[in-house]
């Protein structure tokens, strides 16, 4: 298949990626929406205005960016496991693997699908979270690029998950019992300065402190001591889950008999 | 001239150990009309789903026209169209967009998509039902829209399997035609099935695969040849207490208004009624008992399934 061809069943891919989480918006993003907004309400509004600062600002600005990132990284993630899964299941997956699209393409695809949506869930929460407070962006390109190169792992993530996955009960493991102890315990709502020393250290093996970190960074210009070492984590993490998720491709594992 | 598809010595053995084909080898001719017939298990299905890369072949070659799958299998897979058995399409998308996404993956231009998606869409009766979701279709619909997602590319080479399987028999015959008339122009076609009237109305050539290893591969008129015995079933307006005596002949009483006699291929049966006549039969209809086709299949992997039953 040349460039141009897989260029069409990128995009083919990618279309029908976004068509599916936009058909089922009621599920797919009014519930973060909402869920983010009584976050802010609560915990920015009610209980922050009894917190006063956190690592110097004010508690409502500390939670902004935990929050944008806890609804792109679930949302990014939950996304390509559900739909990848349900293709399988539905053995809907066969349209693509009977097809000459490279592999590599059936990655990106699906990727882009779940990148696509944590990140307008992403944006509708920031949305939301300027009419409780003000955000001056500290830097846009640290920004930008931490939260696509989050969205990207996590995407790469769900997909592995929804590969390895025999049932909906696997694909909802993982969220349930790793990705929301890890995010709560992440820094969202609490600096973990405030922890003693063996729970401050322990905090550091959280990767999801380290995104959480590196993004209120860039977005408030606070924190931010290890943000270029959390971003080669980061990257090369992205890249390792990218060859595992293109190997399992390749070697037909759970997808082919 | 260069095989449509060529198989040499292909082998799978399933992570259960099971081996579902022993070495199997065959050519099909481009333009062909090709019948893969055998009974469950026989290894049909693996054999289209290495194919399509759905299955990972434990060894054996295969190529599709001058591509080898090992080498280039993304080109093979551009000659190839594939129709499952199982429905394998998202049920909560509509017809055209299913159509439309599987020319996407082909790498057909939007514009060329929409334009072969309608035609095969109409062609194939789906076109009032193009923005019903597919899970709203009947069976035999989603049938069709296998077809068309298949032909969508335009591939060189179409295989179905069982594609008429729970259709209706009106459908059936619409579906044949249809088939019959995408071979005529050109598209080789490679059926699998079960209703062996369908290969005998369809195909020319045709194999017939049990326990993973072919056990005929030849034109179906050569098959059709070797029955030289037929059996017709005489209905009679006179009580017959036991069979009539109908020397050359096996006869067998079926109850007391029929019978049935086995008689040889081009056999006179002038002195067959001169015997019926004789012995005060008086025969009021005749037919020929179907299906020939069937007790060829029957006598070729009978005797396996019957010693099977009595291990």
């Amino acid at each position: 298949m040349n460039f141009n061809g897989q260029w069409v069943a990128l995009s083919t891919l990618v279309r029908k990626e976004i068509r599916r989480f936009t058909r089922i918006w009621v599920q797919t993003l009014l519930p973060p929406v909402i869920t983010m907004s009584l976050y802010f309400v609560i915990f920015g509004k009610l209980i922050g205005s009894r917190v006063g600062t956190m690592d110097g600002i004010p508690y409502m600005q500390f939670v902004v960016p935990g929050l944008i990132m806890m609804a792109v990284l679930t949302n990014t993630y939950s996304n390509v496991v559900s739909s990848f899964f349900s293709a399988k299941f539905q053995r809907s997956i066969e349209e693509l693997l009977v097809s000459p699209t490279p592999n590599v393409i059936i990655l990106l695809g699906y990727c882009a699908g779940g990148m696509a949506r944590g990140l307008l869930v992403g944006a509708l929460v920031t949305g939301v979270a300027l009419f409780f407070t003000d955000i001056q962006v500290y830097s846009w390109v640290l920004t930008v690029t931490i939260i696509i190169l989050t969205s990207l792992f996590f995407s790469l993530a769900g997909f592995i998950n929804a590969v390895f996955a025999n049932t909906f009960d696997d694909i909802s493991i993982v969220p349930t019992f790793i990705l929301t102890p890890l995010t709560y315990l992440g820094g969202v709502f609490y600096s973990v300065s405030l922890l003693p020393d063996f729970w401050r250290y322990a905090s550091q093996l959280n990767p999801i402190l380290h995104m959480v970190d590196a993004f209120r960074y860039g977005l408030l210009g606070v924190g931010g001591e290890h943000v270029y070492i959390a971003f080669s984590g980061l990257a090369l993490f992205t890249a390792v889950l990218f060859f595992v998720g293109l190997h399992l491709l390749k070697t037909g594992k759970r997808l082919r008999a | 001239m260069t095989a449509a598809l060529s198989i040499k010595n292909l082998h799978k053995v399933y992570d259960n150990k099971f081996e579902a084909l022993k070495g199997i080898s065959l050519e099909v001719q481009p333009g062909d009309f090709y019948a893969v017939l055998g009974p469950n298990g026989a290894g049909k299905s693996t054999t289209i789903g290495i194919i399509s890369s759905l299955v990972r072949k434990t060894s054996g070659h295969i190529k599709v026209f001058e591509h080898d799958i090992d080498k280039n299998f993304s080109a093979a897979k551009q000659e190839l169209g594939i129709v499952p058995q199982e429905f394998n399409f998202s049920q909560f998308e509509k017809v055209r967009d299913i159509v439309l996404q599987q020319a996407g993956y082909y790498g057909l231009p939007r514009a060329k998509a929409a334009e072969r998606a309608d035609k095969y869409l109409k062609r194939l009766g789906l076109w009032d039902k193009r923005d019903t979701p597919a899970r709203m279709l009947s069976g035999g619909m989603k049938r069709r829209l296998m077809i068309a997602r298949a032909l969508v590319h335009e591939p060189r080479i179409l295989i179905l399997d069982e594609p008429t399987a729970g259709v209706d028999i009106e459908l059936r015959r619409s579906m044949w035609d249809f088939l019959k008339e995408i071979n005529a122009q050109g598209t080789t076609i490679i059926l699998t099935t079960h209703y062996l009237e369908e290969a005998e109305s369809l195909c020319r050539n045709v194999a017939i695969i049990d326990r993973g290893e072919i056990v005929q591969n030849t034109s179906m008129r050569e098959l059709l040849t070797r029955l030289n015995q037929e059996v017709f079933v005489f209905d009679t307006s006179t009580v017959l207490a036991q069979a009539p005596t109908l020397n050359g002949h096996k006869v067998e009483l079926k109850d007391e208004h029929s019978f049935e006699v086995e008689v040889e291929k081009g056999q006179c049966l002038n002195r067959l009624f001169a015997q019926l006549s004789e012995q005060n039969v008086e025969v009021v209809s005749m037919r020929n008992k179907a299906n020939r086709l069937e007790e060829l299949f029957v006598s070729l992997v009978g005797n396996q399934l019957t010693g099977e039953e009595g291990e």
